[in-house]
């Protein structure tokens, strides 16, 4: 997602010193601290881009507008971008793939001013890619295994994840997670843009919950666009591939048996 | 029991004038919809109608409707002596309780232009204002600033210290009435900065409504307010 972008200016010198006096970010998180010295003397500087849904802006309707979509991601989204751009200029967290950023701004629940930007451009990017068009109904193999597994059936998931949804009481999102000592999925909600990564939690699935996301299709009723989202637009086989790449990191045999 | 004791006596909220205690035998409060004092369409161009009919129709209709819910389930779980069952309840009555109260006092602090919304404040509180902020525009600055600062849902607010007698700008999220912020303080004016308040007309662009919400801002009400709590 580290991407060019064209026309910027030349980014600002960037201070040595943290202004917020981070602790020292744990060595296995982030390796030695580099110093980048070629990256201040060359003229080259790469900031976030915004990155394009992998469908069109009307492929989601009638359930998400073509409006709706426009305005999310090219004006919510972009706003991120922008924000975070102009943050990493004087911060010393660039250069830092987005999920190091994350995870590293989240600061242990005391937030960096980077970390709000940072969590929504990662948080929307993997929110469109959670969506396809003609998606939703249920899931199939390995997956449906494994959801029937953690939450006893799929009927019991779908309640689960309405019933985490409309509890969520302001802003925020919903998520699908892998936990990973847990070794198994969850469904958690989370408050204005804090994303699930900061707790180690593998992110399968996330539902934009502000208001922002559905009231020009729906106003105040979110549980109808929750569970259009659930019906129409999620995107099983994206959760069968984030799954598939989780397997990587966490372990959920039975032994000998492939779960996705 | 002691505190169904309590809420039979004093139904919740009575101080705020919304209560009406219509199910008196189960010593529960019931809170209503406080009709809105201007049409929907009063305060346009600045906030639509439309915006006006959901934002209180719904949402400050379903607000009450699930606090008196919730305060049904904590009597019941008062009776019970299901001190668990109370605890859990303490999220939705703030929620709630506090969307509410908050959209109450909202509706209150806009007037229609032709009313006399946007006028600036005189008396008491213009000076007060002056001798705190400096002047109406940089109270105004600095409300607007916070309140495109906020992150989520909230509220800014225009809050007077009841002991201290100083003005100060605070903001609370979701639906946190002024009050969490610190019992000494009182709304004089608070603005809704929720993206249901705005974005049927200003979409993404918060900045734009909180400039323009100032031209129907009810003045006289909040210096009415300030002067009611320091006599």
């Amino acid at each position: 997602m580290l991407l060019p972008m064209r026309g910027l200016p030349a980014a600002p010198p960037r201070p040595l010193a943290h202004p917020h006096t981070a602790p020292a970010p744990p060595p296995s998180l982030l390796g030695p601290r580099r110093r980048r010295p070629s990256q201040r003397l060359s003229k080259v500087v790469s900031y976030y881009g915004l990155t394009t849904p992998p469908y069109k802006t009307d492929a989601l309707e009638p359930y998400m507008s073509r409006r709706a979509v426009e305005l999310h991601w090219g004006k919510h989204q972009q706003d991120y971008v922008d924000g975070l751009n102009k943050q990493l200029a004087i911060s010393p967290l660039y250069g830092h793939t987005l999920e190091d950023l994350i995870k590293e701004a989240y600061n242990n629940g005391n937030p960096l001013p980077e970390y709000n930007d940072a969590a929504e451009v990662w948080n929307h990017h993997f929110f469109w890619e959670s969506m396809q068009p003609e998606g939703g109904g249920s899931p199939e193999a390995g997956v449906l295994q494994q959801i029937e597994k953690d939450f006893g059936s799929f009927f019991n998931f779908r309640e689960e994840f309405m019933r985490s949804a409309l509890s969520l009481l302001g802003s925020g999102w919903v998520w699908l997670v892998l936990k990973r000592s847990e070794r198994k999925l969850e469904v958690v909600h989370t408050r204005n843009a804090i994303n699930p990564l900061a707790f180690g939690d593998i992110p399968i699935i996330s539902l934009d919950l502000w208001e922002h996301a559905y009231y020009l299709d729906y106003k105040d009723d979110r549980r109808t666009y929750v569970s259009n989202f659930l019906d129409h637009l999620v995107s099983w086989h994206t959760v069968t591939l984030r799954m598939m790449r989780a397997e990587a990191f966490v372990n959920l045999g039975e032994p000998t048996i492939p779960v996705a | 029991m002691a505190l169904r004791t309590w809420a039979a006596k004093k139904p919740l909220g009575l101080a705020l004038g919304g209560a009406r205690p219509l199910a008196a035998a189960r010593g529960v409060a019931t809170f209503t919809l406080p009709d809105l004092p201007y049409d929907f369409g009063a305060l346009e161009p600045a906030v639509s109608g439309e915006i006006m009919r959901l934002h209180h129709q719904k949402h400050h209709a379903t607000y009450v409707a699930n606090y008196n819910k919730a305060l049904e389930q904590l009597d019941a779980a008062v009776s019970k002596g299901d001190a668990s069952a109370v605890v859990h309840l303490q999220s939705a009555i703030k929620f709630n309780g506090g969307g509410h109260v908050n959209h109450s006092i909202f509706w209150k602090n806009l007037k229609p232009i032709s009313e006399g919304g946007g006028e600036p404040p005189h008396g008491k509180l213009g000076w007060a204002i002056d001798e705190d902020f400096g002047s109406i525009e940089k109270l105004i600055k600095k409300m607007n600033a916070e309140g495109a600062a906020l992150q989520g849902s909230g509220w800014v607010w225009l809050a007077l210290d009841k002991e201290a007698k100083k003005l100060s700008v605070e903001t609370t999220p979701n639906q946190d009435p002024l009050v969490t912020k610190g019992s000494n303080l009182y709304p004089l004016l608070g603005i809704d900065v929720w993206e249901h308040a705005y974005y049927l007309q200003y979409k993404n662009v918060r900045p734009d409504y909180l400039t323009n919400i100032w031209k129907v801002v009810n003045w006289k009400y909040a210096g009415e307010e300030y002067e009611k709590v320091l006599a």
